[in-house]
């Protein structure tokens, strides 16, 4: 849950999200839930010539399956914060619990 | 109990290769991932390759497209393969 938790304290942020057809959203952040779905709001396209449909959105949902990146503005990310949880979240078992056997 | 996550474990807080689908290749600083590659990189730098047949000689002309980003979230499913600290660029 560690890119869930993540992405909720970039909520109001400015993102931009690349899908796997590369059509590139910008927009502010408004909600994400466990499937990483996105919720963008004032929405931008940033190859509008490219994709003309897509002009007339402002608000809109984002299935997480077709998300291939999402670039993030570095200065809203404690990097060092991110990593401790990285290794909190993936502690081998033994340290995690020490019922396991 | 060793398992391959662990090698990407220790790559926290190092540069890292990440090789994607689509041709895509990332060298970057990996901050988090989780069970299903998701990951966080910074500093990252992508290379996209495209081929391309010449009308003419019929030869291959491969691109490469580099292009920088500060901070990137990759979701795992694009992910093929990882690979632990780099010693070059």
């Amino acid at each position: 849950m560690i890119f869930l938790s993540f992405f909720k304290t970039l909520v109001g942020k400015e993102i931009a999200v690349e899908l796997k057809n590369d059509v590139v959203l910008t927009g502010t952040l408004h909600s994400v839930d466990q499937y990483l779905n996105v919720k963008l709001m004032n929405v931008q396209i940033i190859n509008p010539e490219k994709y003309p449909q897509l002009t007339a959105l402002q608000n809109c949902f984002v299935r997480g399956s077709v998300v291939r990146y999402i670039q993030i503005p570095p200065e809203h990310v404690d990097t060092e914060l991110l990593q401790d949880a990285a290794r909190k979240e993936n502690a081998p078992a033994s340290a995690a619990s020490s019922s396991a056997n | 109990m060793e398992e391959p996550l662990d090698l990407i474990r220790l790559s926290i807080d190092e540069r890292v290769y990440v090789k994607c689908r689509g041709k895509r290749e990332l060298r970057g600083k990996l901050h988090a991932y989780d069970q299903h590659l998701n990951m966080i990189l910074g500093d990252v730098e992508e290379t996209v390759t495209s081929t391309e047949v010449d009308e003419e000689t019929d030869e291959e002309i491969v691109k490469k497209q580099t292009r920088k980003v500060g901070m990137l979230f990759v979701r795992g499913d694009i992910v093929v393969l990882v690979s632990p600290p780099l010693r070059t660029g």
